[in-house]
């Protein structure tokens, strides 16, 4: 009996054919202490290597794998928690770039509708060497308001809004002159990005969104993206005329912690859940459903422009966290993209959620060789690309009625994880012990 | 009951005056105009204000009202000296008439087994065409036709997340037309022109209760636009009508005593306690213009909140709610009720303010909102003690095994993860009595 070619059934990146071999024993080694050495340590059969010891599963920083990885030597079933070049999307200037250049193609691949699905990063100039550009455009455009984002820092620092050339004039004379500039550590790069001035506020306060979307490799590209992230929330009330107020427009957490208002005990997030409650409560469950769609546009299309750039190694694999700004006509837009999100918790729920999300990604990346590789869902993440699209339905999916189309991701959907992933290892066991 | 009623008034009252006099702060007093632009332009950011309130103390906790509850006696009823097995053993001392299981099944009959339920058969293992499609569409239709008694009968089974604003807003008969926005603004004005006392105890209990919550603290600014209007609203007083409670009156300097000098303060009647607040957050969760926000709120006060806080017989008031849920679980779950009371824990402690608060802030908001779908639908608040009932039901196993009040807090302390309709349904209508 043949099967009719679709994608549900294609194995999600497990070696075909060849049993895979069962580790009884896992060494681990991370340089982080947080939420991600609670679950590695309280895994059944991992145990911890220190210091120049052997490893099978590294989840390093990135200093570690920008000196190690290139005279590194891994056996085939070695892990390891980033991708070599992985700044091909998480440094905003190369995303940029490597944004343009996909949406340039589709266009003439596809035509201008399909191109025009790349529309969700808002207007980008890497600086210095855009500025003549950047210029031209902010000419076209006065009285909008611009933001200034260091290319490679995080956690909101050196950030700041403009609306005059005159301010980043100033800024640039104050950077030349700086003392503080070490010699070794080279000319920062920034990009100007068009700031979304009609930011989506919910109890007149902006937000934006945390979403994981965990990668197992980009040739073929296949993408997992979890059910749970969250809204972190600005302290302050939204409002354009206090450009300086970091507090205001900054959603980091990391800043929102050093406002004079900040209760720590408040965390200033909401889980997706109740984001996507809220929503269908005041739009409807049809401009919800349009929204998450757009949403998956974005992790898709992001991916998809660096398919070729990355260096796909099949030791690697990447958990990353997408920042997400929704604006008042609940359209979507990519604010960046980070290799290493945060792990450490700031309440409890939070503890929840990421101690989940780590154990589901270990699922995912199934040390221990109990996946069979055609799972579309594994705890709280849903293949969302496995070279393709990915369908809810089960079975062959009709491939000629596209429109019926409706793609396996849940996000801010209901999280039984635990109850699939019982029912799933125990299938699993009982498909082992089966005979053929 | 009255009697009561009016001891407890005048302890509160008393509670706010010796207050008002410590910190030699009137009870009311008009605002310079500075500060009335400033207020103005605050509106929508009162939330940011951090005025010193650490003098200001809640009036009351609903504790104390719990200790004048339990020492609630009719000295007309002779209980008789012997115990028997008909003695109530819980905190309420007061012998209304309570319904049993059997009558509450014929009462919230559509809560039953063979009728489908938005909280239990929307869930991704029912598939939608079984319950869920069909009973959006009855929603919807009922939204069309406007039909106020239709929606109260159909939200009995649950209001789709998508139609709830609307429905509520039919079944309180809350439509908004330029005179309520009017009315809204009225009330607006008088806020900014006048301060009162009892605004720096709203703004105490929004900062202790809902800004602390991990949910509702991005409602912080409209709780207060809610919340300053609300006291300053007179027709509000229209309620003591139907309310055991009297509005407490206060003199206008010098003229203690002289009734025609006497107002009513705050002038809506209320006095604000410790949790008040939480009334209205759920509700910011499905009404987003203030005006619309206010009148759903004043109409879910007079109509049932009100009953929560004030002494009376009535079947919905919380005297009656207290009783109703010791007395199904002293008749229904016997060695847990005594167990319990063995070691200290008399539950009516523990549930008592889940019941007050009908359960804000302590469910998670959308289990919250079908509750309050069932509030409304049947018209009762009596569904708070079953559920309050239920919660202990399900937690039986552990609460066996405690031995301390501590530790029996500790068991029910979160029940954020409880889903109430299957709770309710297998308590009514699945457990063998």
């Amino acid at each position: 009996m043949s099967r009719q070619k679709n994608q549900s059934y294609k194995a999600h990146g497990l070696p075909k054919g060849k049993e895979r071999e069962q580790r009884t024993l896992i060494r681990f080694k991370t340089t982080l202490m947080n939420t991600l050495m609670d679950v590695l340590r309280h895994r059944p059969g991992w145990v911890e290597v220190k210091d120049e010891g052997e490893w099978d599963f590294y989840w390093c920083d990135v200093s570690w794998l920008r000196e190690n990885f290139d005279h590194t030597y891994m056996d085939e079933h070695v892990r390891i928690s980033h991708f070599r070049n992985h700044y091909e999307l998480t440094r905003k200037n190369y995303m940029v770039k490597n944004l343009k250049r996909f949406r340039k193609q589709l266009e003439r691949e596809a035509g201008k509708v399909e191109a025009a699905k790349c529309d969700f990063f808002p207007k980008t100039f890497e600086m210095p060497c855009e500025y003549h550009l950047f210029v031209e455009e902010f000419r076209k455009n006065p009285g909008i308001t611009w933001i200034m984002k260091p290319v490679a820092r995080s956690q909101g620092k050196g950030i700041f809004l403009f609306r005059r050339l005159k301010d980043i004039m100033d800024w640039r004379k104050d950077t030349k002159n700086s003392d503080d500039q070490k010699d070794e550590i080279p000319v920062e790069n920034y990009v100007a990005q068009r700031y979304v001035e009609n930011p989506y506020l919910i109890g007149g306060r902006k937000f934006d969104l945390r979403v994981y979307v965990l990668v197992m490799s980009y040739i073929p590209l296949r993408a997992w993206l979890y059910r749970d992230g969250f809204a972190r929330f600005s302290n302050t009330r939204f409002t354009l005329s206090s450009i300086d107020d970091h507090y205001v427009h900054l959603t980091n957490v990391a800043v929102q912690k050093t406002s004079p208002d900040y209760h720590p005990k408040k965390g200033c997030k909401w889980m997706l859940q109740r984001f996507r409650q809220y929503l269908a409560s005041k739009h409807g469950p049809e401009a919800v459903e349009t929204l998450f769609s757009d949403m998956d546009n974005i992790f898709i299309k992001s991916l998809q422009s660096v398919q070729k750039v990355i260096i796909s190694d099949k030791h690697c694999f990447e958990l990353y966290g997408y920042d997400i700004l929704i604006d008042q006509d609940l359209k979507p837009w990519l604010l960046e993209v980070n290799a290493s999100p945060s792990l450490t918790a700031s309440s409890q729920e939070d503890y929840e959620l990421k101690t989940c999300l780590l154990e589901d990604t270990l699922h995912v990346v199934d040390m221990e060789a109990r996946l069979t590789g055609r799972e579309k869902r594994v705890g709280g993440f849903d293949l969302m690309w496995n070279d393709g699209p990915v369908s809810r339905e089960e079975g062959p999916s009709d491939l000629t009625g596209m429109g019926n189309f409706v793609p396996n991701t849940h996000l801010g959907c209901v999280n039984d994880r635990k109850e699939q992933l019982r029912q799933l290892f125990r299938s699993l066991q009982v498909q082992k012990k089966a005979p053929g | 009951m009255r009697k009561a009623q009016g001891s407890w008034e005048k302890r509160i009252l008393k509670s706010l005056n010796s207050m008002c006099t410590e910190l030699s702060i009137p009870l009311a007093r008009k605002r310079p105009v500075g500060e009335q632009k400033e207020l103005l332009n605050k509106w929508n950011e009162m939330g940011t204000d951090e005025p010193d309130l650490s003098l200001f103390r809640p009036v009351y906790a609903p504790k104390d009202f719990l200790e004048v509850l339990i020492n609630l006696r009719n000295p007309n009823y002779e209980n008789g000296d012997s115990l028997s097995f008909r003695t109530h053993l819980g905190l309420i001392q007061v012998p209304l008439k309570v319904k049993d299981i059997p009558e509450l099944k014929e009462c919230f009959v559509e809560l039953g087994l063979n009728t489908g339920q938005l909280g239990i058969d929307d869930s991704t293992q029912v598939p939608p065409e079984l319950f869920e499609n069909e009973h959006v569409r009855i929603g919807q239709k009922v939204l069309v036709q406007q039909d106020s008694a239709a929606a109260q009968q159909y939200i009995r089974q649950g209001s789709p997340t998508a139609l709830r604003a609307e429905l509520w807003a039919l079944i309180l008969n809350i439509s908004s037309q330029p005179e309520d926005i009017l009315y809204y603004e009225q009330l607006k004005t008088n806020v900014i022109q006048h301060d009162l006392l009892v605004d720096s105890l709203i703004y105490k209990d929004v900062k202790l209760t809902a800004s602390n919550d991990d949910y509702y603290f991005v409602f912080e600014d409209y709780l207060y636009q809610v919340l300053l209007c609300f006291s300053r609203d007179t027709s509000v007083l229209s309620h003591f009508a139907y309310n055991s409670a009297s509005p407490p009156k206060s003199y206008i300097r010098g003229k203690l005593g002289l009734e025609e000098y006497a107002v009513f303060y705050p002038p809506n009647g209320v006095i604000p306690f410790h949790g008040f607040s939480m009334y209205v957050a759920p509700l910011c969760f499905l009404y987003h213009e203030p005006y619309k926000l206010y009148q759903i709120f004043r109409e879910m006060y007079v109509r049932f909140f009100f009953r929560l806080h004030s002494i009376s017989s009535h079947p919905s008031g919380i005297v009656s709610l207290c009783l109703l849920f010791e007395t199904l679980l002293q008749t229904y779950l016997p060695q847990l009720f005594y167990h319990l009371r063995e070691i200290g824990a008399q539950p009516l402690r523990i549930s008592f303010k889940w019941m007050v608060r009908a359960f804000s802030g302590y469910l998670a908001t959308d289990q919250l909102l079908l509750l309050w779908d069932r509030i409304l639908g049947y018209n009762s608040l009596e569904i708070l003690a079953v559920l309050a009932a239920a919660v202990f039901a399900f937690r039986a196993v552990n609460l066996m095994e405690v031995t301390s009040l501590a530790a029996a807090e500790a068991v029910l302390a979160d029940l954020s993860t409880l889903k109430v309709m299957p709770l309710l349904q297998i308590f009514l209508f699945a457990t063998v009595t």
